[in-house]
């Protein structure tokens, strides 16, 4: 993420010797990064591209999430009901359905067309919350959006017809410009065979960009600003003229949309659907997510989707050699408790040590003396605090009023 | 008639628990402004105790240490962890209390397992018959514990030293410590006394007809998550009324879901919640809470 911020740049004058080596140095990491991220399918198997790809999804949907808790201060516990609306209304949009004794719906249209509807309707959804998103803040909206997590479930479980009931449904493949992503039809690129998770992946990389890049556009302009300031001051954003309610509401709306995109994705990389994965847990992990990585951040979102997802995978796949966790089955502290310990641990621990989250760290530990923090004036990285893109906005101790 | 009158009875006992574990939320957010989402967490890790203690030291003992220990586990979570977040806001210690929850709950339901614990209550399944009424003897043991707690409570934050306390700290913290009221003291006990209160609802959400403590615990004690909000946050009041109105109607939603198939199966679990969107439609602050004053 680049994060030179005009202000930045005015402060250090133009031609200033250190800047553009900085600049330099930040491209060839940028480069660096970029050829990595395209070499990946080519030399690690499945079980890494798998793992990669749920990074990515989640991090799609933890951005959504960041932009309503991080930087609104809307709690939200309710995301992986709008993450079940996405994947769940890809499957019916795109899957042709079936009659017989097991009716199950669908519509059968473009499965490209099925991603933007799925994705549309996960907004839908949020929109209708929205008398409740709009006029509840903060921890309350926690609360009300519990209800949502309990409401999905019995959905879920119960409208048959659309969902599959208890084994959940099987994910049409994405057809793009005559790409399937899917194993079939086989596909060998460079000796290496390209299967599902090999052309996922790089459809993965472009919308997590995607994503990312309008989330900073939000964030760095009005909306942003207005944003931060209602979570930092109701009143005094009212008093500025921005229409509190409507922008709770339209964040919501905004958020759920990234949650369906994130559902959509992990129906793709899953290949199947199945109701119990959206539960309470999974909206835990997500509020988890951002917290570890940094609130109100794009870069936060992304860090913490990409800890708390590849952390269980790594347990698990490590089982054997790592003290104190025992392989699954075993008795023992398993992979997939250790990990939830761990990043439960890791929010306690983020808040009381590390206010910013990992991103709040890697900004530290290269704003060393003169580093660009200092430039902008700032402290070390406040909590709560946006990336140093909006120098206006400092969290007040008292968000109650 | 009366399978309604029964439903009604078990509704208002059930009620009358999850109105217990909502005033432990709202004790602790009127002092310290924190939603405590690792209420339930708090509630098992009490339960859990009660349940390992009891074959060894007999079960009134097992629960009165169930209950110190969840007391001392929530003072602990406030002194250690709630106390030294200095975060700018009160949404991001809901956060961290959501982190505690999680690593309570994860490490007590591996310890169980899939086991059901009993919790060796003297009550069993006895039931007893009023008019042509029959009712399980520990609901109605449960509704006057609950009942009990509940005025204990009520009288104490009304007359004593320590609940005027703790009202001029929910009034407005910096005033009362500028009179002389310590803060921490204040929030540390409000914590212990909701732990305690939360221990002894999962006596009540563990006996007869439910069959014991499982993984499943922790679940039914969120449905006193919309009790509190339902009724207002910061009304000690509506705790009350929120406990009651959940507990009735999920009785109720379960009791005639029969007649309720077209909502589908397990209505019941999700009935808290509806109602709870109900009122939120109407009246965002709860039934009792207080309302906003500025409007934006």
């Amino acid at each position: 993420m680049s994060d030179v911020t005009a202000a930045g740049r005015a402060a250090r004058g133009p031609g200033s010797g250190a800047g553009t080596a900085r600049r330099t140095a930040r491209w060839a990491a940028w480069a660096a990064a970029a050829l990595v991220a395209i070499a990946v399918p080519f030399y690690l198997d499945g079980f890494w591209l798998q793992t990669g790809l749920f990074a990515m999804s989640a991090a799609v949907g933890a951005i959504g999430i960041n932009l309503l808790t991080g930087s609104t201060g809307q709690l939200s516990m309710g995301h992986a009901f709008f993450l079940a609306v996405g994947a769940y209304a890809y499957v019916y949009f795109a899957d042709p359905g079936q009659d017989g004794a097991h009716a199950i719906g669908g519509l059968g249209l473009p499965t490209p067309l099925a991603v933007v509807l799925a994705v549309l309707t996960a907004g839908v959804a949020g929109g209708l919350f929205s008398p409740i998103a709009g006029r509840l803040k903060g921890a309350y909206l926690g609360i009300a959006t519990l209800a949502l997590i309990f409401l999905g479930q019995h959905l879920l479980f119960n409208a048959e017809p659309v969902t599959g009931g208890y084994n959940g449904r099987a994910v049409p493949p994405l057809e793009l410009f005559g790409l399937t992503f899917a194993d079939t039809p086989e596909l060998v690129l460079l000796n290496v065979p390209f299967g599902a998770l090999e052309r996922l992946w790089f459809l993965g990389l472009l919308l997590v960009l995607g994503a990312a890049a309008f989330a900073r556009g939000v964030l760095r302009g009005r909306p942003g600003r207005a944003m931060n300031t209602i979570r930092d001051h109701e009143i005094a954003a009212g008093v500025m003229g921005v229409p509190v309610a409507r922008y709770r509401a339209g964040v919501f709306v905004l958020s759920s949309m990234y949650a369906g995109l994130a559902g959509v994705m992990l129906a793709l990389v899953f290949q199947r659907t199945v109701p119990e994965y959206f539960g309470m847990l999974l909206s835990l992990d997500y509020l988890a997510m951002i917290v570890i990585g940094g609130l109100g951040s794009v870069g936060g979102a992304i860090l913490g989707a990409v800890f708390v997802s590849v952390l269980p995978q790594l347990l698990t796949r490590y089982s054997g050699t790592l003290p104190l966790i025992a392989e699954p089955g075993s008795g023992g502290v398993s992979p997939a408790e250790a990990a939830r310990i761990l990043y439960g641990a890791a929010v306690v621990a983020v808040v009381l040590f590390l206010p910013g989250g990992l991103l709040g760290l890697l900004g530290r530990l290269r704003g060393a003396p003169g580093g660009r923090r200092a430039v902008l004036g700032r402290g070390p990285a406040l909590p709560f605090s946006p990336p140093p893109a909006s120098p206006s906005t400092s969290p007040t101790p008292d968000t109650r009023s | 008639m009366i399978t309604f009158l029964e439903l009604l009875v078990n509704g208002l006992s059930m009620g009358s628990v999850y109105a217990l574990i909502a005033l432990g939320f709202v004790i602790i957010f009127k002092a310290t402004e924190v939603v405590n989402f690792a209420h339930a967490s708090l509630l098992l890790a009490g339960g859990y105790v009660v349940a390992r203690l009891h074959p060894f030291t007999g079960f009134w003992l097992a629960l009165l240490i169930g209950v110190a220990f969840a007391g001392l586990l929530a003072a602990l979570v406030e002194f250690l962890i709630i106390r030294r977040a200095n975060v700018g806001s009160h949404s991001v210690l809901a956060i961290v209390t959501i982190g505690v929850d999680i690593v309570i709950t994860t490490e007590l339901t591996r310890q169980m397992g899939t086991e059901i614990l009993s919790l060796g209550d003297p009550w069993g399944d006895s039931v007893v018959h009023i008019g042509g009424v029959t009712v399980a003897e520990v609901r109605i043991v449960a509704l006057g514990t609950a009942a009990a707690l509940i005025t204990l409570f009520l009288l104490a934050f009304r007359y004593t030293g320590w609940g005027v306390a703790m009202r001029a700290t929910a009034e407005d913290a910096e005033t009362a410590a500028l009179m002389g009221i310590r803060l921490g003291r204040v929030s540390l006990s409000a914590w212990a006394v909701a732990g305690a209160l939360a221990a002894v609802a999962a006596l009540f959400l563990c006996v007869f007809p439910t069959p014991g403590l499982d993984r499943g615990t922790s679940f039914a004690a969120i449905k006193a998550f919309p009790a509190a909000i339902l009724g207002g946050l910061d009304s000690t009041t509506g705790a009350l009324a929120g406990g009651l109105i959940v507990g009735v109607t999920e009785a109720l939603m379960t009791g005639y879901q029969n007649q309720l198939a077209f909502l589908g199966r397990g209505i019941g679990d999700v009935a808290p919640f509806l109602v709870m969107l109900v009122i939120l439609l109407l009246r965002p602050a709860g039934l009792f809470g207080t309302r906003e004053t500025a409007r934006v």
